[in-house]
């Protein structure tokens, strides 16, 4: 029997089997196509977004290099306590010769000394210098190897410097992050960096206050600009919109020079108000390398984005909004205080995280406007990155912008609610 | 609620009381066209007033200047006797309900109402009063704390008028309010309104392009065509006597033959056909003189085919029917008359009623009040 209607058991379909069984069959085909359609996307997403992501969140805390270039040495120290004030013994130093023949040979031993350079500057001078002598010992004739070691460098008699081979030895480290948030990893357990040290943290700060800024600034100078795109006539919004589009249409690093041009010292700004007379010439004001000249130009490359959005949920508030609060006898000002700006934050709110999740992480700009006391955090990030090749530390710090930004992505939706985000 | 002034007010109790007037408003968008021409329209206090009329006709244009959100480019728009051209829309006092209601999607049905009062400054407990007040009025008492999203058509409706009376405005202005509702719902809207203006005595500018809601609702109908007011008359004024084409085309069903007016007769107009035959009509149009082309206008239902219940002596005309509709309660037959087969007569079902065939010749005649001789 197929009664389909039957109370009890699940619901059969005409030949007997379930009804779930044989809905599933009957959409599988659907299913695979679909998934055949978006197969493409989906590898490139995992490819360029979701493995790089893992790979950073990785590198930040994986810090395999030193047990894989001196493992003998780890192995040995593990035996020594730091604490006790004592060298290590010969165990250890025959290790470590017999580990850096090895390393020479393969040419690692450098970058071990780069990487523990990060921890104890003089490391890297140490390790290629001490290099080029060990090369020429044997570890099976030549020992004992402490003497030897530390003459070829009083620092291999040093304490510190086998705590901190000793210190950075794990497999996994906090390390990366507690330079990222200026502290270190020591022999005692983490420590506040060494004042003079201390410039990420502040880095940080600065980042977060000058998006703000500059996220306020999108909001103060777009919020009139969508609001006339979205009342203007078709025709006329549509000319104005290619206005507020045209920066797109420009290269990200000729808009931004186009601002050195104007704000440097002896650029069209200060030149006008010279010659003005509002300024003396020899008291010309600093508008670029400092945070002044990266919020006037993140402000201005960020516009779009914000007015973007606002204009797409302004469309959507219907006119007579505003004439029925007038009706109701509500001045100009409380018709759009009460009722169009309420209706107009969803627009709002998403431009914001728009403008201030892309200015967190900007890059370009602060480096050619920002001096040095315009910089981001993504500036030290890059420097990471390219020039003292600290790729840790860099996947660290990245870490926590991501961090940070999730976080206040969160703290959005508690206060103003996610689902009160608009783009359109 | 106009009962704390006083005696309510009945409709036409003070007729003579001018409260709202258009005097010689005119209204152009582009200094090219005029929208409106020459508008005058008086009302008295207490009155439903209607303008109905086809879009683009300035009925519209005509409400917004009168809520204050367009201004005349012409002429003085009075309310109670004081000119209220300068004055801004939200010092007007004026209560309006819109077409697609306007209800406020970021504030609850309590809060929507209450808005009016609070830019009044009124206080707490009265604003709640008063809001209570206004939804059980329109029998919503329980939606207070709801979205708008979340009321249905009718129900927004109901919350969009109440809105609109809770301030208790002397004037309410209704745009189309029941354009966007389906018929049935939009009959017992219809009945309800008018109930509510008439109870609380509130005069009332209703603006529609739907005939029926016009005729069922109003005191008054002004019928817009081209910027002007065409006809202002009370509905069965308008629709048993429309004073020109447009009128009679525009209300209901109507039937229209072309002729040339032969003479005048004691107020009875004979005139000639197209193709040769005379009947009797009413002059109603100041252009219909002898010898002038006219078109007459007969109602389908004023259509007699029985010739007993026809007057002695009237003009009859033959007709051949090409067309039997059975709609139910009447029949509504398609007739081939004086060269026009789009001639309509409808008839009530009753048992002594001749069901007419295709292909049957039958002679129709009318009383010669209810075929009006208007404009060519």
């Amino acid at each position: 029997m197929t009664d389909a209607s039957k109370p009890d058991g699940p619901m059969l379909a005409a030949d007997g089997t379930p009804l779930k069984k044989s809905l599933a069959r009957a959409l599988r085909l659907q299913k695979m196509r679909a998934l055949a359609l978006i197969a493409p996307l989906l590898i490139f997403v995992l490819v360029s977004f979701i493995i790089p992501i893992g790979s950073m969140l990785f590198r930040s805390v994986e810090n395999s290099m030193v047990s894989e270039t001196i493992p003998l040495t780890v192995a040995e120290l593990q035996n020594w306590d730091a604490q006790s004030g004592e060298l290590p013994n010969e165990t250890v130093y025959a290790a470590f010769v017999s580990d850096m023949v090895v390393a020479i040979e393969a040419k690692r031993h450098t970058r071990l000394g780069s990487r523990l350079n990060y921890e104890q500057t003089g490391m890297s001078s140490l390790f290629r210098k001490s290099g080029r002598q060990i090369r020429r010992l044997d570890p099976a004739t030549d020992g004992p190897f402490k003497e030897q070691l530390i003459d070829i460098d009083k620092k291999w008699g040093e304490i510190g410097t086998w705590a901190t081979i000793k210190t950075h030895s794990v497999d996994i480290t906090n390390g990366y992050f507690l330079n990222a948030i200026d502290m270190q990893r020591t022999p005692d357990g983490a420590m506040s960096q060494p004042e003079d040290k201390r410039i990420l943290i502040k880095l940080f700060q600065r980042t977060l206050i000058m998006s703000m800024i500059i996220t306020v600034s999108c909001i103060v100078l777009g919020y009139p600009v969508a609001w006339i795109l979205a009342n203007l006539p078709m025709r006329q919004a549509n000319v104005l919109m290619i206005l507020v589009l045209l920066p797109f249409w420009t290269s990200l690093l000729v808009r931004t020079s186009a601002w050195k041009v104007m704000l440097q010292q002896q650029g069209v700004i200060n030149e006008v108000l010279v010659w003005v007379g509002l300024v003396a010439d020899d008291a010309r004001l600093v508008m670029i390398n400092n945070q002044f000249g990266t919020v006037v130009a993140m402000t201005h490359i960020l516009l779009p984005f914000m007015i973007l959005p606002m204009y797409s949920v302004m469309q959507t508030i219907q006119p007579t909004y505003l004439r029925a609060a007038k009706s109701m006898g509500a001045t100009n000002w409380t018709a759009f205080w009460r009722v169009y700006f309420p209706l107009s934050v969803p627009g709002i709110g998403a431009g914001s995280i728009l403008v201030f999740i892309l200015s967190i992480g900007y890059y370009i700009t602060p480096e050619i406007v920002g001096g040095t006391k315009g910089v981001f955090i993504s500036n030290r990030i890059a420097y990471h990155i390219s020039s003292s090749l600290n790729w840790g530390l860099a996947a660290a710090l990245g870490t926590i912008l991501l961090a940070v930004v999730l976080v206040l992505y969160w703290a959005y939706d508690k206060i103003v609610g996610i689902d009160n985000v608009k783009l359109g | 609620m106009r009962e704390e002034n006083g005696e309510p007010v009945l409709a036409d109790a003070n007729a003579n009381d001018v409260f709202v007037e258009f005097e010689r408003v005119q209204k152009s968008y582009d200094g090219e066209n005029l929208v409106v021409k020459d508008l005058n329209l008086t009302m008295p206090k207490g009155e439903f007033l209607t303008m109905l009329g086809p879009s683009g006709s300035g009925k519209t244009t005509c409400l917004m200047m009168l809520a204050g959100f367009e201004t005349a480019t012409h002429g003085d728009i009075r309310l109670g006797g004081t000119s209220i051209n300068n004055i801004p829309p939200h010092k007007r006092g004026i209560g309006m309900v819109f077409q697609n209601y306007a209800l406020f999607p970021h504030m609850t049905i309590a809060e929507n109402l209450s808005f009016p009062l609070e830019v009044r400054k009124m206080g707490k407990s009265e604003r709640e009063q008063k809001v209570k007040n206004a939804l059980d009025m329109v029998e919503m008492g329980a939606f207070g704390g709801r979205r708008p999203a979340q009321l249905s058509g009718g129900q927004q409706q109901r919350i969009a008028l109440a809105r609109a009376l809770v301030f208790e405005p002397e004037l309410v202005l209704m745009d189309e309010p029941l354009g966007a509702l389906d018929k049935q719902l939009r009959e017992k809207m219809q009945f309800e309104i008018t109930n509510l203006a008439h109870n609380l005595g509130i005069t009332t500018v209703y603006v529609t392009h739907d005939q029926t809601e016009a005729l069922t609702m109003s005191d008054r109908v002004a019928v817009f065509d081209d910027g002007r007011i065409q006809q202002l008359d009370p509905p069965d004024t308008l629709y048993e006597q429309p004073k020109n084409s447009f009128v009679a085309q525009f209300i209901g069903e109507n039937n229209t033959l072309e002729g040339v007016v032969k003479e005048i007769n004691n107020g009875i107009a004979l005139v000639q056909l197209d193709d040769g035959e005379l009947i009797d009509c009413m002059p109603v149009h100041d252009s219909v003189i002898p010898g002038a082309r006219t078109r007459v206008s007969i109602r389908p239902e004023r259509v007699e085919y029985n010739k007993e219940r026809l007057q002695e002596g009237v003009h009859t005309l033959k007709a051949e029917v090409m067309e039997f509709i059975y709609m139910g309660d009447i029949f509504r037959t398609r007739l081939n008359v004086a060269g026009n087969d789009e001639f309509i007569i409808k008839t009530r079902n009753a048992p002594d009623v001749e069901r007419l065939k295709p292909g049957q010749q039958i002679e129709i005649g009318w009383l010669p009040e209810d075929c009006r001789a208007l404009d060519a």
